[in-house]
C-alpha cells in the first residue's frame, strides 16, 4: 500500500461548491472513512460527514467514492485509489446536499411513515410458531441497514427524480418483508401498485448490485412482488417476463 | 440572547436507541404528546451495532431456565453490586418484552419447534440469548423504530441536547441545537426521559460510536441528579486488534458462544489455567478441553468452556497473558472458530465473517482472529428508582445504558438489549404518569443564556486548542491510567491530566460556521466527556477493593464491606463530590432465590 494518498473531497452546500484536495498518510487497513476522519482531525475539523458504527452495520457513511456509491467504512483505500494515489469522494447525488458529504435523506423517512406495520390476527396463538425455512427470506430483507445506496442508484429516482411516484428499492424490500412474513394478514398489493409505484421499476438490477448487505433486491423482493401485484393489475414488465418465460 | 424556537411536549425523550424508542411507544400508547430527540438519523443509534442477542429466560432450548436462574446469574456476574429489585423486575419482564418485540415484527432465528432460538453466552447458566444471527441490535432497533413511527411521536433527528432546564428543583425541559442548521431549540416538557446511552468514547480503543460521549449522564449530574457505580467500566475481552484502523471494533461474544476458543502465542488454551477461574465459579465450567469439546454437541451433560466466564474475568486473563509475554504478533491473543467449519461459521456469524474478511483481511473460517480487550459498556450511570426509572431529580427519568443499578460491577452479555426493553417501557410509563399529574413549569431565561454562551464560545475564537487534540489526549490518559489494571498512583495521575484538559477546554476555537460543523459539535461533547471522566476516576480512587470490572492491584481482594456500598457522585456547589451510599438490602424472597443456586 502507498504511504500517502490524495483525497479529492466535495466541499459545499446547496448554493454550490468545489472539490478540495487533501494529502493523507495511510496506515494498514485504512478505509475511506478513516481518511476522512484524519482530515477532520488534523486539517479541517469542519468537514461534514455522517458515520456511527465504522463496521458496516448502521448505514450512515454512504457516499460516492470515485463515482460509485459505497459505504466509506467498508471501502479500503487501496481498493479504490488510482495509479497516482487519488480517491474522489462526493455526496450521494440523488438527494439534496446539506453540506459536504451530508445529504438530506428525510424523504425516505417520510415514505416509511406511510407503510402499515405488521398485522397479525388476534386468533394466532402467542408466542408465535414459525419455521426457520419460512422466515429466512424475510430475514434477508430485514438485513437492510438503510444506507439508501440503492435509492441513490435507482434511475427512477436518480435520473427521473420520480420521488412523487416511486418509493424506490429500499421500500420494495421493506414491503416484501412484511408481505412475506408468515403471519401478516394485510393485502399490500394495492398499496404496492397505487401508492408505492412498483410499476416504475423496470428491473435493471442496479440497486441489487450496490447493496452492501447483499440483499437480492430485484430478484427476491421486487420480482415476486410484481408477480403478486400482476394478479390484480397490469404491469408491462411482468407481462414481458411471462412471455419470455413461456417462449 | 439569540432567538430560539420553543417546542412543547408532555414527555420529552432524549435518545432514540432501544431504550428511547421503547419509552416513546409507552408514552404514545397513553395518548400523550411525545417528542423524541437524537443526535444521528433514526435507526443509527448505538443499539444498531449489538450483535449477540437479547437475554431472557424463555427456556426454548429444553433446559430448565427460569427468571430465578437469570436473576442469580445477573447478580453473580455483577459481583452482587446490583440493585436486587431492579434485577428482579428485569429477569421477570425480559421474557414479556422479547415476546412483545416478536409481535411488533421482529423475526428471530427459530428452533426446530418453531420457537425463538437461544444461544449460550458468558455468565448465563443456560442458552438464553434470543438472536438473529449476529445482527440482533439491528433487528431490535428497526422493529422498535417501525412500531414507534406508527404511533406518531414527533422525531427530531440530528438535534443535540446540551443542557437540562430546571424550574426550582424540577426538570422541565431541555436546551439543544439542530446539528444541520446550528439553530438553538428549547424543549418544554412535563417530564423528561434520558436514554442517551453510554460513554466508551472516553477511551482510545472502544467498540462505541462517536455518539457515546455520555452527554445524558453528565447533564443529569449537572442538573442535580445522582450518579452511581461510575467506576464500573466494562472491558470486553475481544476487540479487534489488527489492522490499526479496526482496533477496538467488537468481536461478538457469540464467537465463543458458538465454540470459539482462546489461545495465547504458544497455542495454549490459557483459560484452563485454574487461577483464571475465581472461587465463586469453580466447578461450573469445563476443566478439560475434551469436556468443552463434548459440550458443543451435548449442552446438558457437559459444562461450558471457561472461555464463557463473565467478561471481567476473561478480559483480565487476556491482559495477564499479554503482560506475561505470551502475546501474539500485535500484542493480543488468538480467538479461533475455524474448527466449527466454514458453513456453520458463515450461517451463525455472517457479520463477523464479513467484517474480518473485508476489513481485517482474515478469513475466520480458516484462521484465528487476533483480539485484545476493548472498552465496551458503562455499568454506572444515573441512579434510578426500580419501579418508575425516576432519577433523584423530580421530572427526570432515565433508562438504558445511561442508567445504573441493573448490572452491578459487571454486565453479562445480552443483558443490555433486554435492559433497554424492560426499563425503556418502565421509564416511558413512569414519565407519562408523572406528566399526567403536573404542569409545564416555567423556563428560566438565565439558564438558556448560560448554556448559549458555553455552546457558542468556540465559534470564531482563535484556535489555540482544537477539540480533536484535547479529545485525543483525554482518550490517551484514560486508556493508560483508568483501564483494566488500576492503582491509586495511576488514577491520581489521570485525574491531574483531566483537570489540566478541563482548563484547556476554554481555549478551544473552531473554524467554520454553524451548519453541520463537526468540530463545533465535538467542542461541546468534549465537556461532557471530561466531566464524566473526572467522575469515573474519582469513583475509582474511592473504591479501595477489586470487584467486577474494577481491578485495583493495590487492593487486589474483594472486600465485604465495600460489597455493601455503591459509590455515588453528585454536584455540590458546582464541584463533583464522590461518596458512598448503602446498597439496597436484598429482600428475603430474593435471598432464598440466591441460596437455591448455591446448593
Ligand atoms: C458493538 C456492540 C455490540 C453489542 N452487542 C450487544 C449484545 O449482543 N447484547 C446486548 O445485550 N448488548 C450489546 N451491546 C450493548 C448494547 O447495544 C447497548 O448497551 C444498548 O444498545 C444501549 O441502548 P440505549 O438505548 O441505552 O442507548 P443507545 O442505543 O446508545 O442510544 C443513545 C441515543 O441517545 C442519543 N443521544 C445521546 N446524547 C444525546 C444528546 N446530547 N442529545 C440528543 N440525543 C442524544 C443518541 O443519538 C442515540 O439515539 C453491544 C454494544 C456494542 C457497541
Ligand atoms: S431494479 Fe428497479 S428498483 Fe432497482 S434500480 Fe432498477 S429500476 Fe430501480
Ligand atoms: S436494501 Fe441494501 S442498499 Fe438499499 S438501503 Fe437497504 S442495505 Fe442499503
Ligand atoms: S459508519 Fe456505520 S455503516 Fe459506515
Amino acid at each position: 500500500m502507498r504511504d500517502k494518498i490524495q483525497l479529492r473531497v466535495y466541499r459545499g452546500d446547496a448554493s454550490g461548491g468545489e472539490t478540495k484536495e487533501y494529502a493523507v498518510d495511510t496506515y494498514p487497513g485504512m478505509v475511506v472513512l478513516d481518511a476522512i476522519r484524519e482530515i477532520q482531525a488534523s486539517q479541517d475539523g469542519s468537514l461534514a460527514c455522517r458515520w456511527n458504527c465504522k463496521a458496516a452495520k448502521c448505514g450512515s457513511c454512504s457516499a460516492e467514492v470515485n463515482g460509485k456509491p459505497r459505504l466509506m467504512c467498508k471501502t479500503r483505500v487501496e481498493e479504490v485509489y488510482d495509479a497516482a494515489g487519488v480517491i474522489t469522494v462526493h455526496p450521494l447525488k440523488s438527494f439534496p446536499i446539506i453540506r459536504d458529504l451530508v445529504v438530506d435523506v428525510s424523504w425516505n423517512y417520510k415514505m416509511a411513515e406511510t407503510i402499515a406495520p405488521l398485522s397479525v390476527p388476534d386468533d394466532v396463538p402467542r408466542p408465535f410458531r414459525m419455521q426457520q425455512a419460512d422466515v429466512s427470506r424475510v430475514q434477508e430483507f430485514r438485513k437492510c441497514i438503510e444506507c439508501f445506496l440503492c435509492q441513490n442508484v435507482c434511475h427512477v429516482l436518480r435520473d427521473h427524480n420520480r420521488k412523487d411516484g416511486y418509493y424506490g428499492p429500499r421500500f420494495m424490500v421493506k414491503l416484501a418483508s412484511l408481505d412475506m412474513h408468515p403471519l401478516d394478514d394485510q393485502n399490500r398489493r394495492e398499496f404496492l401498485h397505487e401508492t408505492a409505484g412498483i410499476g416504475f421499476c423496470n428491473i435493471t438490477k442496479c440497486c441489487q448490485e450496490v447493496c452492501p448487505e447483499e440483499i437480492k433486491i430485484t430478484d427476491n423482493a421486487i420480482i415476486p412482488s410484481k408477480e403478486r401485484v400482476a394478479d390484480v393489475y397490469y404491469d408491462p414488465v411482468r407481462m414481458l417476463l411471462r412471455r419470455l418465460r413461456r417462449s | 440572547m439569540e432567538a430560539y424556537e420553543t417546542l412543547k411536549y408532555d414527555v420529552l425523550i432524549i435518545g432514540a436507541g432501544g431504550a428511547g424508542l421503547r419509552a416513546a411507544i409507552s408514552v404514545c400508547e397513553r395518548g400523550l404528546r411525545c417528542g423524541v430527540v437524537c443526535k444521528s438519523l433514526l435507526g443509527k443509534a448505538h443499539t444498531v451495532m449489538a450483535e449477540g442477542g437479547a437475554a431472557a429466560a424463555l427456556g426454548n432450548m429444553g433446559e430448565k431456565d427460569s427468571w430465578e436462574v437469570h436473576f442469580r446469574d445477573t447478580m453473580v456476574g455483577g459481583a452482587s453490586l446490583n440493585n436486587p429489585r431492579i434485577v428482579e423486575i428485569f429477569a421477570h419482564e425480559a421474557i414479556d418484552r422479547v415476546l412483545e418485540l416478536e409481535q411488533y415484527g421482529a423475526v428471530f432465528d427459530r428452533t426446530p419447534e418453531g420457537l425463538i432460538s437461544q444461544r449460550p453466552f458468558g455468565g448465563h447458566t443456560y442458552r438464553r440469548l434470543n438472536h438473529v444471527g449476529d445482527r440482533t441490535g439491528l433487528e431490535l432497533i428497526r422493529t422498535l423504530q417501525d412500531k414507534a413511527v406508527s404511533l406518531h411521536p414527533t422525531f427530531h433527528m440530528e438535534v443535540t441536547i446540551t443542557s437540562l432546564l430546571r424550574d426550582g428543583q424540577r426538570v422541565i425541559g431541555a436546551y439543544g441545537y439542530d446539528r444541520i442548521s446550528g439553530k438553538p431549540i428549547v424543549f418544554q416538557a412535563r417530564a423528561v426521559v434520558l436514554a442517551t446511552g453510554g460513554w466508551g468514547r472516553m477511551y482510545r480503543y472502544t467498540s462505541n460510536s462517536w455518539e457515546s460521549t455520555g452527554d445524558g449522564a453528565a447533564m443529569a449530574l449537572e442538573a442535580g441528579a445522582e450518579l452511581i457505580d461510575m467506576e464500573m467500566v466494562q472491558f470486553h475481552p475481544t476487540g479487534m486488534l489488527w489492522p490499526p484502523s479496526m482496533r477496538g471494533i467488537l468481536v461478538t461474544e457469540a464467537v465463543r458462544g458458538e465454540g470459539g476458543v482462546l489461545r495465547n502465542a504458544s497455542g495454549d488454551r490459557f483459560m484452563y489455567t485454574p487461577e483464571y477461574t475465581p472461587e465463586r465459579y469453580r466447578g461450573k465450567f469445563a476443566e478439560s478441553t475434551e469436556e468443552a469439546e463434548r459440550w458443543l454437541d451435548d449442552k446438558s451433560a457437559n459444562r461450558r468452556p471457561p472461555e464463557l466466564l463473565p467478561r471481567d474475568e476473561v478480559s483480565r486473563a487476556i491482559y495477564k497473558e499479554v503482560k506475561a509475554g505470551r502475546a501474539t504478533e500485535h500484542g493480543g491473543v488468538h480467538l479461533d472458530v475455524s474448527h466449527r467449519g466454514a458453513a456453520y461459521v458463515k450461517r451463525k456469524l455472517p457479520a463477523m465473517y464479513d467484517q474480518f474478511l473485508h476489513l481485517g483481511g482474515v478469513d475466520i473460517t480458516r484462521e484465528p482472529m487476533e483480539v485484545y480487550p476493548t472498552v465496551h459498556y458503562t455499568m454506572g450511570g444515573i441512579r434510578v428508582d426500580p419501579e418508575t426509572c425516576a432519577s433523584t431529580m423530580p421530572g427526570l427519568f432515565a433508562a438504558g445504558e445511561c442508567a445504573a443499578g441493573l448490572h452491578g460491577a459487571n454486565r453479562l452479555g445480552g443483558n443490555s438489549l433486554t435492559d433497554i426493553l424492560v426499563f425503556g417501557k418502565r421509564a416511558g410509563d413512569g414519565a407519562a404518569a408523572f406528566a399526567e399529574a403536573t404542569d409545564h413549569g416555567v423556563v428560566d431565561p438565565d439558564q438558556i443564556a448560560r448554556e448559549e454562551a458555553t455552546l457558542n464560545a468556540p465559534l470564531g475564537r482563535p484556535a489555540a486548542e482544537t477539540p480533536a487534540t484535547i479529545g485525543a489526549e483525554l482518550q490517551e490518559a484514560m486508556q493508560t491510567d483508568a483501564m483494566i489494571e488500576r492503582t491509586e498512583v495511576c488514577l491520581s495521575r489521570c485525574l491531574d491530566r483531566i483537570h489540566e484538559l478541563q482548563q484547556r477546554c476554554d481555549q478551544i476555537g473552531v473554524e467554520g460556521g454553524r451548519t453541520y460543523n463537526p468540530a463545533w459539535h465535538a467542542a461541546r461533547d468534549l465537556r461532557f466527556q471530561l466531566r464524566l471522566s473526572e467522575v469515573i476516576v474519582r469513583s475509582a480512587i474511592l473504591r479501595k477493593e477489586s470487584r467486577g470490572a474494577h481491578w485495583r492491584t493495590d487492593y487486589p481482594n474483594m472486600d465485604p464491606d465495600w460489597g455493601r456500598r455503591n459509590v455515588v457522585a453528585r454536584m455540590v456547589n458546582s464541584v463533583v463530590d464522590v461518596d458512598t451510599t448503602p446498597l439496597p438490602e436484598m429482600p428475603e424472597h430474593l435471598r432464598l432465590v440466591m441460596n437455591e443456586g448455591a446448593k
